[in-house]
């Protein structure tokens, strides 16, 4: 297949609508006689609502109503009920459903009224008096009181491969290390909102935040016992969302209970603070102990996971999958249990398990390298995974090596001084470090429609998300690309629920798999094309095959004579005046089970710190990225820069910090919750490596949206290692830590 | 937000007329602190005065020889202003190393002065604190401080003042002249912030009814030898951890006049003058800078999370008179 938009850096085509603010938000639209909600949340963290008293608030003009635990509307309210796509094991929060609080910031009230400003004071009059109960926040102190739960959400760990114990023991060079990575919050610029318009007659249509509208429809469907045909779920563009829109949010119920009781339009929007009172990154204290043989084979792994959950559900992520994936090694004990606190369900993060997993073995392995006095390159290329031992299956591509070679390249890694603390300039100590990562290329079944008019134009369409990823682009440029059309011919659709079903938007897989879903329902488009073209009278193209001609430049051409062509225009006039129209699902296609399909990167990291004072400053970063076929390198290096400063924020600054004596989150804005900021990013520079995959996917490509970011925060962690000699093994590395 | 009403004034005498035995009645210059604090509760004036029409904005040379900052001069007209970058070049430095462009275009140097603690639980309305609502207990003592303050605490409250502008006007002596429906007076930097105490909720000794009119920076500005090094969590856009003001007067090797000012570390700007004096005089060596660096630090307190800080501002501060010396631009 000829490609002429694939590979190609295009700039968005949602660019304009974004930057001129013509691209809509869920609390953007708008609709006649729009109310206003506001959430109250709990000030406590365990306990039960003794009273709630909403009369000063009612007898303001303009509050509408108060929904609480004792005014709301008696639903079903089975477990089932409030399950979605994305839920672990376990029993779901529903907001409203009792007086009992089960976490610090439970949404227990909302307040609607004709104005945003007039629905948030009302909030602080209403008076609630608490039961309070003794809770549980503090992971390290309930660490003893870890579990197994009785179903993983994410892969269980497996049982030990080989003779672990005996495999450490005898081990000529041993490391055992303990690693934390704290509690992180999403924060995407975009705040959680819903607005949710009456259309009379028990229809709505709701414009949600959401990475995947199909979840919050079925789960509205459900959880209000509504049919389907009456909700419309519909979510054009997501301002980030990095995971924290995978669930629908409390927002979302609480705004169709008000609709639906009100009959009248609502919109719930939280605020920043409130952007802490749901789904997070769990924290995860992870202990290694890896053996070595002297000349730095690896002999044995065991990794012990202690990660946070709810008291509620038991949420798990792939945190212990890494040893099988990224290093070759015989003996390998995993565990994976969970500490359950009086918080609210932790919810997939860029990455989830492999930003945590990933780091911890990554510095474990770092520390062995320097046990072993190996250059921690070569240690790597010693202990070179050419399968994925969980799976026993040899990966569907794997150009890893190369991502080492390029990136060292162009980091000029071989000029570095090994021993740690030696190179300085001035104050700063310089230090430099590597780290290699891994994520699952997945494809999920999904499917999508394409309609192509006889003026030419394609429209393709998938209920699928664009959260800033590319989506629309990516999706736009496979279509175009397979029928042969110029980019501003095609138009792809997203974001609504009529619209074909699609996975949810994350696990980097929504490329592999809408992706192909595009391509397939574009080759049925083809197929219909060349029969159509093939109808004209002495058709150039009469008698061929789909292989034997090229669809390029609004054209069908014959590959042994490309002057012999046929327009498409020309073809759709046999149709009859009428559109071409196509649906298809698309699975994984068969053989791929035989392989274990991954991208992988590899990340080089200088960092400068100052002796005395401690800070640390990233000065360049080089990361490598092996993710097979690249659809748009523009977009795909955005994807790659956002991982990578993400990784310097996991590396240096963010922390949601758990107030013990409350139970609550207490850095719990932006002020306090620290990301990067322009001033913290400095040279950066993403290499995307040759790779191609035949059994992945049908379009070879890996998605990118989580490789960016796993390798980042070991590598900085191991380059502040290099530079001070001083291992942190605590994230973040703030500066007090390194005085 | 809670309504309030709101009315513009163009001059000092109204605005003074507009809050005098007004039950809760605040100005509004720049409005980035206290919007900020309406929106979240934990500020609830009833009536606003806008006092950004008043003439308080230009920046000219006072009697002494020194400047006078309007108050209402925003904080990025004060930073760039030919006459603070030669003469006061730490002013500009420490003003620009707070918040951002944005926020500095808005930010009036009255409001500056007025803006108040960052303590996390002061922001949170369901956490007891002594400041926001007195008798309720102060949170963070006892519970996460690692920001919060090693100087100068009091039982009640550990806030720290998060200005960086008011550190450098500490170093300089400067004078903040105010009106009110007494008439005018004049408070030196040094007496306009206090210290928590037993009454954490004020955080200045300006009087209810007092409007800022004007910030004087005396002649001194000691553009030779200065500097302001500030310590966070993330290289902009965040508050100090700790940070250090300092003017040299030197004479060769020798100190003839030092002025050194903490930020982050206590509810005010931090100066010594006894502690400076050890250096009065005295060769400028690492060792007698390390010296006066432990006279200020004696008697900080550490309350857990924020130990810490009292190693780091011992280190930041002979750093930053290491720099101050060489005038050499920090790495
Ligand atoms: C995100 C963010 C980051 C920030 N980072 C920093 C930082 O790093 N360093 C730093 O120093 N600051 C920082 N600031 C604080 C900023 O400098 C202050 O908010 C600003 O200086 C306040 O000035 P304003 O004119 O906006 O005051 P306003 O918000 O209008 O008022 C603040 C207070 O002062 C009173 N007031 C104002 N003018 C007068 C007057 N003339 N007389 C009497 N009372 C008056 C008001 O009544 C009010 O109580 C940051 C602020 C934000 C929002
Ligand atoms: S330190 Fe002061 S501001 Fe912070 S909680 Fe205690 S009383 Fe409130």
């Amino acid at each position: 297949m000829k490609t002429e938009q694939i590979g190609k850096p295009s700039n968005r085509v949602d660019g304009r609508a974004k930057v001129t603010g013509e691209a809509k938000y869920a609390a953007e639209f708008n609709a006649p006689n729009l109310a206003y909600g506001f959430v109250l949340n709990s000030a406590i963290a365990r306990g039960t609502i003794k009273s709630i008293d909403t009369s000063k608030a009612l007898a303001l003009d303009g509050v509408l109503e108060v929904f609480t635990h004792e005014n709301r509307p008696g639903y079903v309210w089975g477990d089932k009920n409030y399950q979605d796509e994305d839920s672990p094991p376990g029993s779901p929060f529903r907001p409203l459903y009792k007086s009992e609080i089960q976490f610090s910031m439970q949404p227990i009230a909302l307040v609607v009224a004709e104005t945003f400003e007039l629905a948030r004071y009302a909030a602080t009059l209403v008076e609630v008096v608490y039961e309070p109960d003794e809770f549980e926040s503090d992971f390290n102190a309930n660490m003893e009181k870890a579990y197994k739960p009785k179903k993983y959400k994410s892969t269980p760990p497996q049982d030990p491969r080989g003779k672990p114990e005996e495999a450490l023991a005898e081990a000529a060079v041993k490391i055992e290390q303990t690693y934390a990575h704290p509690s992180e919050h999403h924060n995407p610029m975009e705040m959680h909102a819903s607005t949710v318009v009456w259309e009379g007659d028990g229809r709505i249509t709701v414009y949600d935040k959401i990475q995947g509208v199909q979840n919050s429809q079925k789960y509205l469907t459900n959880a209000f016992g509504l049919d389907e045909a009456h909700v419309r779920v519909i979510s054009p563009f997501v301002g980030g969302a990095f995971g924290s829109g995978l669930r629908p949010q409390y927002q979302l119920f609480l705004a169709v209970l008000a609709a639906l009781q009100l009959k009248r339009s609502v919109r719930v929007v939280l605020t920043r603070q409130q952007m802490f009172s749901f789904g997070h990154r769990p924290k995860t204290v992870q202990r290694f102990a890896i053996g070595a043989s002297e000349d730095g084979k690896l002999q044995a792994i065991q990794q012990d996971v202690f990660a946070e959950t709810s008291k509620f559900e038991d949420y798990s992520e792939d945190v212990v999958i890494w040893p099988g994936v990224l290093y070759k090694c015989d003996n390998v004990k995993l565990s994976h249990k969970l500490v359950g606190l009086d918080v609210y369900t932790p919810l997939d993060m860029r990455a989830p398990g492999g930003t945590t997993g990933i780091y911890a073995m990554e510095c474990a392995m770092d520390e062995m390298a320097y046990k072993l006095g190996m250059d921690p390159l070569e240690f790597r290329l010693k202990n070179y995974a050419e399968k994925d031992q969980n799976k026993d299956k040899l990966f569907s591509s794997k150009e890893l090596k190369e991502c080492y070679r390029q990136g060292a390249e162009k980091f000029g890694w071989s000029k570095r001084n090994p021993e740690p603390r030696s190179m300085k300039e001035g104050h700063n100590l310089v230090g430099w470090g590597m780290a290699h990562g891994a994520w699952e290329a997945k494809q999920q079944e999904a499917e999508a429609k394409a309609t192509l008019t006889p003026d030419g134009k394609l429209t393709v369409g998938s209920a699928t998300a664009d959260i800033g990823t590319g989506t629309y682009t990516a999706m736009t440029q496979i279509a175009a690309d397979t029928v042969g059309l110029p980019l501003e011919n095609v138009t792809f659709q997203l974001g609504d629920s009529s619209l074909p079903k699609s996975p949810l938007e994350g696990g980097s897989w929504t490329v592999s798999s809408v992706g192909s879903a595009v391509k397939a329902v574009c080759d049925k488009v083809r197929e219909k094309l060349l029969d159509l073209a093939q109808q004209l009278e002495n058709s150039p193209v009469a008698n061929v095959g789909l292989d034997e001609v090229t669809f390029a430049d609004g054209k069908i051409s014959l590959n042994t004579d490309p002057s012999k062509t046929v327009s498409i225009l020309d073809a759709l006039k046999q149709n009859g005046g009428q559109a071409i129209e196509e649906k298809v699902t698309s699975k994984p296609v068969e053989g791929q089970e035989k392989f274990s399909p991954y991208a992988h990167s590899a990340t080089f990291v200088e960092v400068k710190v100052d002796e005395d004072l401690g800070t640390v400053k990233v000065t360049r970063v080089v990361s490598a990225i092996a993710g097979g076929r690249i659809i748009n390198p523009k977009t795909a290096r955005s994807q790659i820069l956002g991982g990578m400063v993400w990784g310097i924020g996991a590396a240096l600054e963010e922390e949601t910090v758990m107030d013990n004596n409350l139970g609550r989150f207490i850095n719990h804005d932006l002020d306090k919750y620290h990301v990067p900021v322009n001033a913290d990013v400095h040279d950066m520079e993403v290499i995307f490596v040759e790779e191609k995959d035949e059994h992945v996917n049908p379009i070879g490509a890996k998605g990118l949206g989580e490789i960016g970011i796993v390798s980042v925060a070991p590598a900085i962690a191991n380059a502040v290692f290099h530079a001070t000699g001083k291992r942190i093994r605590e994230l973040p590395i703030t500066l007090d830590k390194l005085l | 937000m809670r309504p309030f009403t709101f009315t513009r004034v163009k001059d000092v005498a109204t605005a003074v007329q507009e809050v005098t035995g007004q039950q809760n009645a605040k100005f509004i210059a720049g409005g980035t602190n206290l919007l900020d604090l309406m929106k979240i509760d934990v500020m609830t004036p009833q009536h606003l005065v806008d006092i950004t029409h008043i003439a308080l904005k230009t920046i000219e040379e006072n009697k002494e020889g020194g400047l006078r900052l309007g108050a209402l001069a925003t904080n990025a007209a004060t930073a760039y202003h030919a006459l603070v970058e030669t003469r006061y070049p730490l002013l500009s430095h420490a003003i620009l190393a707070g918040a951002t462009g944005q926020l500095r275009n808005m930010a009036t140097d009255g409001g500056n002065l007025l803006q108040r603690t960052r303590c996390y639980y002061f922001y949170d309305t369901d956490t007891p604190c002594n400041k926001r609502e007195p008798g309720s207990g102060c949170s963070a003592i006892k519970g996460y401080n690692r920001d919060l303050a090693i100087l100068g605490t009091s039982e009640h409250c550990i806030a720290t003042h998060p200005s960086d502008m008011a550190v450098a006007l500490a170093a300089l002596d400067a004078k903040v002249n105010v009106t009110g429906k007494d008439g005018d007076r004049v408070i030196p930097i040094l007496e306009f912030h206090r210290l928590p105490g037993d009454k954490p909720h004020i955080d200045t000794n300006l009087k209810e009814d007092e409007i800022i009119t004007s910030i004087d920076l005396p002649a001194k500005g000691f553009a030779d030898h200065y500097t302001y090094i500030k310590l966070r969590d993330r290289a902009s856009y965040a508050f100090a951890l700790v940070s250090v003001a300092i003017g040299l007067e030197m004479e060769g090797n020798t100190v003839k006049e030092a002025r050194i000012a903490l930020g982050g570390v206590a509810h005010k700007p931090w100066r010594l003058p006894q502690a400076e004096a050890l250096l009065q005089g005295k060769e400028a060596t690492k060792a007698n800078f390390t010296k006066v660096a432990e006279a200020y630090l004696e008697g900080a307190k550490g309350y857990g999370d924020n130990d810490f800080k009292i190693e780091l501002a011992r280190r930041a501060m002979v750093r930053a008179l290491e720099q101050a010396l060489s005038m050499e631009a920090a790495s």
